[in-house]
């Protein structure tokens, strides 16, 4: 019973983050501007490898391996947005410009 | 049954990483700048984090979950480096190819006359000494 239950949960996650995934990779690819790609890859990416490694640590309905899964989701999510900051902030200095539909830049004074 | 339920959908996330993983290698091939493809590998690092976790449920081995933190560390530890070279390379975006094309291919005539909109409202001499005649 708790062991189906397991398995239910772990398909519902692994389901979810590999959608999570699909759609940051649609994102990098159809959106038009450095900055707003990697609004997409660094948000929805990290919470589908997260959920991904979430799903291991459910699977295994063990303590130990669920709080490794956890330790390396909260990883996940302490790093990418301040590898995004820091890429960002490069960019912008350096002077990549952003697309044409943007309306403001408040970086830009 | 929720076994089965389980199999089919480890392997139907596997095909679905494997589209993302297409979708984001083309963005690498193609990346206009060197930050595009930047941002695209540090999505390819995540991407392979969830292979290595679906691989863990299939086979078993939870020791893949140090590999997948391990991995993440080395991704982000090279954003950080890339970001940084980008940072010192210090080379302005260049214009797109379009612009800059019109603008070499425009007569000399057109490019250098401004418009009667750009030329009101001035103050420089020109203007100054158009007002004292």
């Amino acid at each position: 019973m708790i062991a189906g239950l397991l398995d239910l949960l772990t398909a519902l996650l692994v389901l979810s983050g590999a959608a999570f995934a699909l759609v940051a990779a649609i994102g990098l690819v159809r959106l038009p501007d450095l900055y707003t790609r990697m609004h997409a890859a660094s948000k929805a990416g990290t919470v589908g490898s997260g959920l991904l490694l979430l799903a291991v640590g459910v699977h295994s309905a063990e303590l130990p391996v669920l709080a490794r899964a956890l330790a390396g989701f909260f990883f996940f999510v302490l790093t990418a947005p301040v590898s995004a900051h820091l890429l960002a902030m490069a960019a912008h200095k350096v002077g990549y410009r952003l697309c044409e539909q943007s309306i403001r830049d408040d970086m830009n004074d | 049954m929720t076994g089965l339920i389980l199999s089919w959908s480890v392997w139907a996330a596997l095909v679905v990483l494997a589209m993302a993983f297409l979708l984001t290698v083309w963005r690498v091939v193609k990346g206009p700048t060197l930050a595009d493809r930047v941002v695209a590998l540090d999505m390819l690092t995540g991407i392979v984090i969830g292979f290595i976790a679906l691989i863990a449920i299939r086979t078993g081995f939870t020791l893949y979950i140090d590999i997948a933190i391990s991995l993440g560390l080395v991704g982000f530890l090279a954003t950080v480096a890339f970001a940084r070279f980008i940072l010192s390379r210090g080379r302005p975006a260049r214009p797109k190819p379009a612009e800059l094309a019109e603008a070499l291919l425009a007569p000399a005539a057109t490019r250098k006359k401004k418009t009667d909109t750009k030329r009101k409202g001035g103050t420089g001499p020109a203007v100054r000494r158009k007002g004292g005649k």
